[in-house]
């Protein structure tokens, strides 16, 4: 009994582990390749670095000009012709293969055994928040001139919109749902209504009919453009997520406080918004994730200007016109991921509390 | 309060006073409204002006002020200014300042877009000319459109069952082991993660080389380790491209699945798991007589919610194809229609199509939302 209890745990722990790892596994290659040298990036697979047993150089040997290249050579005890020590030649425990051309070339002789690749740097971190240029030295000495990115200014763009994006709407919730839970008004109940069904309106209908209003208003660009978007998208759920919440609060405490002659608002300022911080700071993380992590809504309101651009925007635009320079790509896809996941491991139990009441925007 | 007399006979010379301060106290409202006017023709000059000297940091710094601040600005001085009017106006009016912002915002930006795009699905693509549902029949007999339906069917269908049975699994995995926090932390990580970025991580993954070269893309790697050939996964491996797309999003969702899940599991008393064991019933009986029936309103929620979301799914096919080799979903459609053709009949008639195929889906997820506590 005892030992098919441990065997179970067993089978249990490990699957998880294997599930485990294959969630990460994508996450982890990423955040490898982008302290890894550009070149190397395109050459061989993360992977390498782990100690693995591979064909390693150990000697470079340039033969003297008295050594006849259109003649079999030897080396190592092995004799060929420049065409076969061009395609490589392998012994039981070496490689020889010429690189090179035929005059200036040399053989490089390689032994299979335990190498890992450990060319690390914060180089490409550097090349895509940097600037629009990069200079960049090779190995011999030569210096080249290299398209970085300027992700340092979108980043910064980003916190200008995700902020405000943020307690924006908020705040507006937060007015609301306690207007809808605790004050009696004509038409309260059809205008919550309202409210909810505005859950099922996709922003995708919305974005045209704004967009047309803010280049009429002389908005599009703006922040404002971009704050005033997410707040009327964010609206409905945070009303609605909001009221569910304040509207469990004990009446007494209210009543108590009214009769102590206290006004709604600073009912609202000192009592509610006090207790309902659980219910603000869960949905408050998850509006910001969303804000930070936008890509449609800030694709068409900001637009093409790069001096505005968010993160996200800067990223899909390097996708787009670099998808192979991996070294930008895997730093700036990090650049982006630093914030949302800093908020996310501080956070965590907020970020629960606010997926069981329903946060997620469909 | 004391001499309810006194009030009453010197009820209407203090409502006249209280109206005077009133309208004094007007001010502190209108002169936060002009700052605020201001403040934003400056900062919309200096963030849109190129050769701006002021540093970026100060700029989104003011910015980020600018906009907080105005919020509880506004709220503070437009409640002082009608805290200082007559009760009665007081009652009216605080119900307005509470609430009339959001629904003011909300009517500006989804209930009248709604009815605005639904007039310009009536209308050809230039918006001139009224042509009824001859872009709702275009849009259902074009051949690019329906593959476009068929995607987004691949999407719910696939998407959802996937998120829905990993989710499940890993949550009953997770509840019996000990290094529960952990694992689920790291299953539901990739929910920080935006869409874009999800992107390039599988962007890599996915990533091919020429034949004869190694392989830096983990799957292809992979595939050649084993003997196959190296494939484009997203783009020329056609139909099976959208299912290399939906596992992207499988793996984003998971931990929404396997959190709501989690929580559900810890919630069936084990009084009735015990009952049924004693009872002889196997683990598969007990997962399948008793838990699934226990959870099944989290199951509809957490379907429901996937199936919106893959309906409105744009961003993961934006950045990994572009919508290109068969793999346009109707948002990507919507955006092709209206920002690259510029069609605008065609785009809000997709529009409008993607919010009714919504509304029974989220009616249904409300429902189900309605029996469940909050926070």
């Amino acid at each position: 009994m005892k030992s098919s209890k441990m065997i179970n745990s067993f089978i249990i722990n490990g699957v998880l582990a294997i599930i485990c790892l294959c969630w990460t596994v994508p996450t982890i290659g990423l955040l490898i390749s982008s302290f890894r040298d550009r070149i190397d990036i395109n050459r061989t697979g993360w992977w390498t670095i782990f100690p693995h047993k591979d064909w390693v150089s150990v000697e470079k040997v340039k033969p003297g000009p008295e050594v006849d290249r259109n003649q079999p050579m030897t080396f190592e005890g092995v004799t060929a012709t420049f065409e076969e020590f061009s395609k490589g030649i392998e012994t039981e425990d070496l490689r020889l293969k010429w690189v090179g051309n035929r005059r200036v070339g040399y053989l490089d002789i390689q032994r299979y055994g335990w190498t890992a690749a450990s060319n690390f740097s914060l180089e490409n971190y550097k090349q895509v928040l940097a600037g629009d240029d990069y200079t960049a030295t090779l190995a011999d000495g030569t210096t080249v001139t290299e398209r970085g990115d300027n992700m340092s200014r979108a980043f910064l763009n980003s916190l200008a919109v995700a902020i405000p994006s943020t307690v924006i709407p908020i705040s507006l919730a937060a007015f609301a749902a306690y207007g809808f839970a605790w004050m009696k008004f004509p038409a309260r109940k059809m205008l919550f209504a309202l409210v909810v069904a505005l859950l099922v309106v996709p922003l995708q209908i919305a974005l045209v009919p704004i967009l047309r209003d803010y280049v009429k208003l002389d908005l599009n660009g703006t922040f404002l453009a971009v704050w005033l978007a997410h707040t009327g998208f964010g609206l409905p759920l945070a009303t609605y997520l909001l009221f569910n919440y304040m509207s469990e609060l004990p009446r007494d405490i209210l009543e108590a406080a009214f009769v102590d002659g206290a006004s709604h608002f600073t009912i609202f300022t000192r009592l509610i918004l006090p207790l309902s911080v659980p219910a603000l700071a869960s949905f408050a993380i998850f509006q910001f994730l969303w804000v930070w992590n936008d890509y449609l809504v800030a694709l068409i309101f900001i637009g093409a200007s790069p001096t505005n651009q968010l993160l996200t925007q800067r990223l899909a635009e390097i996708v787009g016109s670099r998808g192979q320079d991996w070294h930008l790509l895997t730093a700036g896809a990090f650049i982006t991921m630093l914030l949302p996941l800093a908020v996310f491991f501080g956070l965590q139990r907020f970020f629960v509390r606010g997926l069981l009441a329903g946060s997620v925007k469909g | 309060m004391a001499n309810p007399m006194a009030s009453i006979t010197s009820y209407s010379s203090k409502s006249r006073g209280r109206l005077v301060t009133g309208i004094l106290a007007l001010i502190p409202l209108l002169v936060s409204l002009v700052a605020l006017v201001w403040g934003f023709f400056f900062l919309r000059d200096i963030q849109l002006a190129n050769d701006s000297n002021i540093p970026q940091v100060v700029t989104v710094f003011m910015a980020i002020i600018w906009g907080v601040g105005g919020v509880v600005l506004l709220f503070t001085t437009a409640n002082f200014f009608i805290e200082q009017l007559p009760d009665a106006w007081v009652r009216r009016l605080q119900p307005v300042l509470f609430v009339g912002p959001a629904i003011l915002m909300l009517v500006w930006a989804l209930v009248l877009p709604t009815i605005r795009t639904l007039i310009l699905s009536f209308y050809d693509e230039a918006s001139a000319n009224l042509i009824w549902f001859e872009n709702f029949k275009f849009v259902f007999t074009n051949d690019a459109m329906l593959v476009v339906f068929r995607n987004n069917l691949l999407w719910m269908i696939f998407g959802t069952l996937f998120t829905v049975s990993s989710g499940l699994l890993i949550a009953i995995l997770a509840d019996r082991s000990k290094f529960e926090s952990f694992a689920k932390a790291l299953i539901f990580m990739p929910m920080a993660i935006s869409f874009v970025g999800a992107g390039v991580i599988w962007n890599f993954v996915y990533s091919v080389k020429p034949v004869d070269a190694p392989q830096i893309g983990l799957l292809n790697s992979l595939v050649v380790y084993f003997g196959g050939q190296p494939q484009a996964w997203t783009a020329f491996f056609q139909p099976w491209n959208n299912f290399f797309l939906i596992l992207i999003v499988i793996w984003l969702q998971t931990g929404y699945a396997m959190v709501l899940f989690s929580a559900a599991i810890k919630g069936v008393p084990s009084e009735i798991l015990e009952a049924a064991r004693v009872d002889g019933a196997t683990e598969l009986q007990l997962f399948f007589r008793i838990m699934i029936p226990q959870i099944m309103g989290t199951i509809i929620t957490v379907s429901t919610t996937i199936i919106i979301f893959t309906l409105k799914i744009f961003d993961v096919v934006i950045v990994m194809t572009g919508g290109q080799y068969g793999t346009s979903v109707i948002a990507t459609e919507f955006y092709r229609q209206y920002f690259t053709y510029n069609n605008n009949g065609v785009g809000s008639a997709i529009a409008i199509i993607l919010l009714v195929a919504v509304t029974p889906v989220m009616a249904y997820n409300l429902r189900q939302f309605a029996h469940r506590e909050a926070f």
